[in-house]
């Protein structure tokens, strides 16, 4: 089930009861049971071992199922740790191991988690709240319920395979004898109908207790939903339906106060249903049922019904309640926001392919019912939006919109949002990948829009809140989000364009990207535009020949890290052009290869070079950006993942980062390096980290101690290309197109590894031997090509310059020569020079130059750095010096 | 032949003479690129090729063009993309950047105007560009998104390549390289300079992912050529509208070339130089003297274009000073020959020049010390004498060290040519010593 808020109120955990034990060598106490409190409410839930517990994770629509163990704190009690029994649900299996099962999964399936990855010690500060979860054994075929969360657990994974679970002892036992003093919460595990219609009544304590509520909740009409919750839904419906005609003014102040005061901290919903119900106000319960329903509408609008994982009858009992169906819509507009854009950042790739149905969703949904309010609009739910967005402060919603005057600006933003909410809900779905078909616009979206009109005025209220919320959860996204909203707006401002979903809609995370060309590319025609295509440096060789034993001791070191779940450090050096980063890549597609065949525990692998960043701090952006998606500013990023690999967060996959020129992110203090080597030693951390540089003892020289100690002594060197190296790359590349002469061949690897070993520098080379082939009409590339193309890349111009040089420049140089022998140093003034120029002149019979001229050809000769000059503001005193040796001068004059 | 015509046959010369100078000024000062390269077709196909596998193969390539200043670099390279751009199928699919090191003086200056040409900001729309961070971030994943087959080719110009190494950790390079050698979006980086070391500027790193094609324009023109293109720039083409006028002009262009002063003055021109700057800047001298009175170039315009070419400019400024600053640099003169170029101060000259005026003078007189002080700030000023770089600004100014900064030889030529200037003045600046 999606909750799509991302507020988040304060939980307090505290012990109940004595410690059961105290552990004294860890020092650590045992519990028996724990209680969650949220601030300002009085009510607490309590999770005690053996209960099954939802756990907080990446996902917060999907949160980790697990079953306590044991429960232990350390004496100060800052600490408080859970020992638990995994679960994995349905969608944290690889889609391709579903297979295995042979069936189709039923959506509120889990299965017992016997993997080994996973640590079973987590913070029990992550404890969301208590779930329950039933076993089911052999070919019970799973309850045809409509409940949402209940969880059915039948086979157990260990990552491989599907096993039937053996008697497992958690399960049986579940119940445990903990004491419950009056605390309605109980152990999941008993009849859910039964414990219920026990239970249910006093629990049932709302604002209004009402005869037909009471009734509603025993007769079991909504027993399938979780304990707590259930009460609080059917309590809400009834309310809802009771209170329809009234002005919830009065609890709306309330809440929406609460709201403010908590929308800092996501999940503010997870919350208040985790707290008592008698805590909460008609208005949350409101909430929670409009939202729920809200999903389900999204759901099947978006599955075909036919769809087994989405049960159907729940939305058909709701619908009665009519008004239901307009404002979720528009209130979860605002909690969405944030997380599809989080999800577009993630897989921008991803997107592209949903939000076209989803712009076709809501055009549809705004058929010809709507049209006329569509048009209303356009103008003045601008301006509306635009309020909305000054209001930054939390006000209460009932100051602000007085309410005769909004009322019409009200009905334009509730429908608007309404529809973007509908682009964006199904977007959110979709992209969480379950299906991406082609989506249906179904009776009810058109039925919930064309009543939107219908129940305007009512809907004002609803609408008033919203803004209120608006203005709360939105309250710390950044600015641009909006303005992102108001252009995503744009397209569809004129009904012509409402049909075009290729319009570019929301730029802030779409990459910008080169505009595509209109013609396609040439594809290579002969062999040796072939050859050139293969020998380009960017085309991807098959394998990586002559670094097997590289590839090797990279990928055994990687992998053993990924399986043992730890972390650590390597530092590869070698000189540019040694395929260091190519091999690096390649051993993380083997692995990413691995780990889609589930031979190795799945990995994250990122990448940040220090060429590729303006600043070394900024390494940390990158880091968190590529991790989570996030942005954020140097500071704030390194303390997040400062945050994030201190932290023992459940079920982590390891992280492989591969560091880039790491020489470039060396600062004074060097906590860049520090921390991204500390990183890994961290116990939680999980994070391998290979470094890539050029020099051999880069942690030697540039690094101190506590830097160069951290990085370890894992270190490789990539030594460059040997002429036999170089010759078989060329041959693995060319792939048997035929194009070269094999002394050809042997005559550019030798002479590239004697020079450099840069297997760049030889692609390069035998490309342009290919072009000059071309030229001379013959069929393969000979050893003159090739010689041509070494000359062309490898010869030194300067001798070819002097010998372009114009006949004053070239006497110039021989008067340098001639001044520095006089003086028998390497360095003179102008004005000496310029003597012997003169002198020069008047041999070789020539009118002599004036000062001037004879400036400017030093000038020129200095510009191209033929000669090394002072600034020339000194005029006749500058200093001249050669750049090219005295022979080279001589010679380049002698030949001429 | 209608009458229209007739007239159109013979203008008034005061007309022909603006057509002239109008169309020649356009080739000698806008750079009109010729209809032909001459001399550099190699580098010309290997240029167009280049360009042209980028364009339509989509493969991507990193190329220098490297030649001393007035070598024709950005001629070529105008005419490589005059002819690229004819084709249909290269028309479409080009996009262009040109960046100037002298303009895009750092990376962030150089992203942003990057971003700019590309059209990128449309695309980000009202987004508020961010930090220079940002900026190269965003340029990168624009490229990175693109891939070889579908994308438009950039093609990246950089003036004043050897500038940009001098970049902060030449990232704009090191990712322009990168990016020309990774399966990204195709781009072409031509790079333009005149410092034929340019490749050990740049970092190892970035040096192995150019792909160290250079394209060397060195002129090896002869005076031949030469002289030819003098000729064929001054030359009216055939459309000219009075073909009579065209002619005349023509043929007095070719008997100018053929004259031997002019070809004298030529010949020292292109000894001195091949930059196709200076001799555009001697034929537009000539060119401006053209009038109604004078309507075709004489061998004596040339003469005085090229004396003015090749004036000495310090020499030039002797000639303002007056008699007691023109002493005073005769006397600094004698210091240098007696100390061989050792500094002096202003006292030193004052009593150099005293002696003079006691020995020899009989036409001029002694000038009290502020005077003397005041001639000799001026010539400070004029950056005739500099002081000493070590010497102390703390030093009283008579005491401060000062060097000569003109050869002996511009020295004694404005003597020759100072107006009235007093032969016993004259006399002593030849004398041997003081």
């Amino acid at each position: 089930m999606t909750y799509f808020t991302r507020q988040r109120v304060r939980r307090v955990y505290k012990w109940r009861g004595e410690p059961l034990s105290f552990n004294r060598k860890l020092k650590t106490y045992e519990y028996s049971s724990l209680a969650i409190s949220v601030e300002g409410l009085a009510r607490a839930t309590i999770i005690t071992t053996g209960q099954h517990i939802l756990i907080e994770g990446e996902d917060d629509d999907n949160p980790y199922v697990a079953r306590v163990v044991r429960l232990f704190g350390d004496e100060s009690g800052k600490q408080k740790k859970a020992v638990v029994q995994w679960f994995v649900r349905v969608s944290e299996v690889p889609p391709f191991k579903l297979k295995l099962l042979g069936r189709k999964p039923h959506p509120q399936e889990i299965f017992y988690y016997q993997g080994r990855s996973c640590d079973d010690e987590v913070d029990a500060e992550s404890i969301l709240r208590p779930v329950q979860v039933k076993r089911l054994v052999g070919a019970a075929p799973f309850p045809d319920s409509d409940d949402k969360d209940t969880l059915y657990v039948k086979l157990s994974w260990d990552s491989k395979t599907f096993k039937v679970m053996e008697s497992e002892p958690s399960l049986a036992s579940s119940p445990p004898a903990c004491p419950k003093p009056s605390l309605p919460p109980s152990p999941p595990c008993s009849p859910p109908a039964a414990a219920l219609a026990s239970r249910a009544p006093p629990r049932h304590v709302l604002p209004t207790p009402d005869p037909a509520v009471m009734r509603r909740a025993t007769s079991g009409e909504v027993r399938c939903n979780g304990a707590t919750m259930s009460t609080g839904k059917a309590g809400a419906m009834e309310a809802e339906s009771l209170h329809s005609a009234t002005k919830l003014s009065a609890s709306k102040c309330l809440s929406s106060k609460r709201r403010n005061a908590s929308a800092r901290t996501p999940g503010v919903r997870k919350k208040l249903e985790l707290c008592s119900p008698e805590k909460m106000t008609r208005d949350d319960m409101l909430l929670q049922l409009l939202d729920k329903e809200l999903e389900k509408e999204a759901m099947l609008v978006q599955r075909p019904p036919s769809s087994p994982l989405h049960t159907l009858d729940l939305v058909e009992r709701l619908t009665p309640i009519r008004r239901a169906h307009r404002a979720p819509v528009a209130k979860d507009a605002v909690p969405v926001t944030p997380s599809t854009l989080v999800i577009n950042k993630l897989s921008a790739s991803e997107m592209d392919s949903p939000p076209s149905s989803a712009r076709d969703d809501s055009t549809r949904a705004t058929t010809p019912s709507q049209k006329t309010e569509v048009k209303a609009l356009k103008e003045p739910a601008l301006g509306v939006l635009a309020e909305v967005d000054d209001e930054n402060s939390p006000v209460l919603p009932a100051a602000i919109t007085p309410r005769g005057s909004k009322r019409k600006s009200a009905q334009l933003v509730s429908s608007r949002i309404r529809k973007q909410l509908n682009l964006l809900d199904t977007q959110d779905l979709s992209s969480d990948g379950d299906d991406e078909d082609e989506f249906l616009p179904s009776k009810k979206e058109q039925q919930s829009s064309s009543e939107e009109e219908e129940a305007g005025l009512d809907s004002e209220e609803e609408v008033v809140m919203k803004r209120g919320r608006h203005t709360a959860a939105g309250s710390h996204t950044p600015r641009s989000k909006r303005k992102t909203r108001s252009s995503m707006r744009t397209p569809r401002k004129t009904p012509s364009k409402k049909t075009t979903p290729s319009t570019p809609r929301t730029p802030r995370h779409a990459t910008p990207s080169i505009p595509s060309r209109s013609l396609p590319a040439r594809q290579p025609a002969n062999v040796l535009e072939e050859a050139r295509e293969r020998l380009h440096v960017s085309s991807v060789p098959e394998s990586l020949p002559c670094r097997e034993q590289e590839f090797q001791d990279i990928y055994s070191f990687v992998e053993s890290r990924i399986i043992d779940g730890t972390g650590g450090c390597m530092y590869i050096s070698g000189v540019p052009g040694t395929g260091k980063t190519a091999t690096v890549h390649e051993v993380m597609r083997c692995l990413q290869r691995a780990a889609d065949e589930d031979e190795i525990p799945p990995f994250h692998f990122i990448e940040i070079n220090g060429m590729k960043m303006t600043d070394p701090h900024q390494a940390y952006v990158q880091v968190l950006q590529k991790l989570t998606g996030q942005k954020a500013t140097a500071d704030h990023a390194a303390a997040l993942l400062e945050k994030r690999f201190d932290n023992p967060a459940p079920r982590k996959e390891t992280t492989v980062l591969l560091v880039d020129e790491l020489d470039l992110l060396w600062t004074r203090k060097q906590n860049v390096m520090y921390n991204l080597f500390d990183w890994p030693t961290r116990r939680h951390a999980r994070l391998v980290v290979l470094t890539i540089a050029n020099t051999m003892d880069l942690p030697e020289r540039i690094m101190i101690n506590r830097v160069a100690s951290r990085l370890g002594l894992t270190r490789m060197s990539f030594q460059p290309y040997s002429f036999k190296q170089l010759q078989q790359i060329i041959m693995s590349r060319l792939n048997k197109a035929k194009a070269f002469e094999e002394d050809a061949l042997q005559l550019v690897s030798r002479k590239v590894a004697a020079l450099s070993g840069d297997a760049r520098r030889c692609l390069d080379i035998c490309r342009r031997a290919t072009e000059i082939c071309e030229h001379s009409a013959t069929g393969l590339v000979g050893m003159s090509h090739v010689m041509e193309a070494l000359n062309e890349m490898f010869s030194s111009s300067y001798i070819m310059a002097i010998k372009c040089a114009s006949v004053q420049e070239q006497l110039f140089l021989r008067a340098v020569i001639a001044e520095f022998r006089r003086l028998g140093l390497e360095e003179a003034t102008f004005q000496q020079v310029f003597v012997q120029h003169q002198a020069l002149c008047r041999v070789e019979g020539l009118k002599p130059i004036s000062v001037s001229e004879g400036l400017a050809v030093c000038q020129r000769l200095g510009a191209c750095r033929l000669l090394l000059l002072e600034p020339s503001h000194l005029g006749v005193m500058q200093r001249i010096r050669l750049n090219v040796s005295q022979d080279d001068v001589l010679y380049a004059l002698k030949a001429d | 032949m209608s009458k229209r015509k007739v007239k159109n046959d013979h203008m008034p010369v005061g007309e022909c003479i603006t057509q002239v100078q109008k169309i020649l000024r356009e080739r000698l000062c806008h750079q009109q690129l010729p209809q032909k390269l001459v001399g550099v077709e190699a580098q010309h196909k290997h240029l167009l090729e280049l360009l042209k596998r980028t364009a339509i193969h989509g493969e991507s390539n990193s190329v220098l063009i490297v030649g001393p200043r007035g070598a024709g670099k950005t001629m070529l390279l105008k005419c490589v993309l005059r002819d690229l751009l004819e084709e249909k199928e290269v028309q479409k699919n080009l996009l262009q950047v040109y960046l100037n090191g002298l303009l895009q003086t750092d990376d962030r200056i150089a992203l942003k105007e990057i971003t700019r040409q590309l059209h990128l900001e449309n695309v980000v729309g009202d987004r508020v560009f961010g930090s220079f961070a940002e900026n190269l971030a965003f340029l990168l994943d624009a490229l990175k998104k693109g891939d070889r087959s579908s994308s438009c080719p950039v093609l990246f110009i950089l003036d004043e390549f050897d500038l940009f190494a001098h970049h902060k950790n030449q990232t704009l390079l090191y990712n322009l390289f990168d990016v020309s050698q990774s399966a990204q979006a195709p781009i072409a980086v031509v790079g333009l300079t005149c410092r034929l070391d340019v490749l050990e500027l740049l970092e190892k790193r970035v040096k192995s992912r150019f792909s160290h094609r250079q394209i060397h324009l060195l002129s090896s023109l002869t005076f031949s050529q030469y002289l030819d293109q003098v000729q064929a720039q001054l030359s009216l083409a055939h459309d000219f509208p009075d073909t009579k006028f065209a002619e005349d002009w023509n043929a007095g262009i070719k008997t100018l070339c053929e004259d031997k002063s002019v070809e004298e003055v030529l010949q020292k021109h292109f000894n001195s130089s091949k930059d196709f700057r200076s001799k555009h800047m001697l034929l537009m001298l000539c060119l401006s003297r053209v009038s109604v009175a004078n309507p075709a170039i004489k061998p004596a315009d040339v003469l005085e274009a090229s004396r003015l070419c090749l004036a000495d400019a310090k020499a030039n400024m002797l000639h303002g000073l007056s008699i007691l600053e023109l002493c005073l640099i005769i006397a600094m003169k004698h210091l240098n020959d007696i100390y061989e170029g050792e500094p002096f101060n202003l006292q030193m000259v004052h009593n150099e020049f005293k002696k003079f005026l006691q020995r020899k003078s009989n036409s001029m007189y002694n000038y009290d010390q502020p005077v003397v002080m005041k001639a000799f700030e001026h010539l400070q000023q004029l950056e005739l004498i500099r002081p000493v770089d070590g010497s102390l600004a703390k030093t009283q100014r008579e005491y401060q060290l000062m060097r000569l900064m003109l050869d002996h030889s511009q020295i004694m030529e404005s003597l020759q040519k100072y107006p009235q200037c007093p032969t016993d003045v004259k006399q002593w600046a030849m004398s041997a010593f003081g």
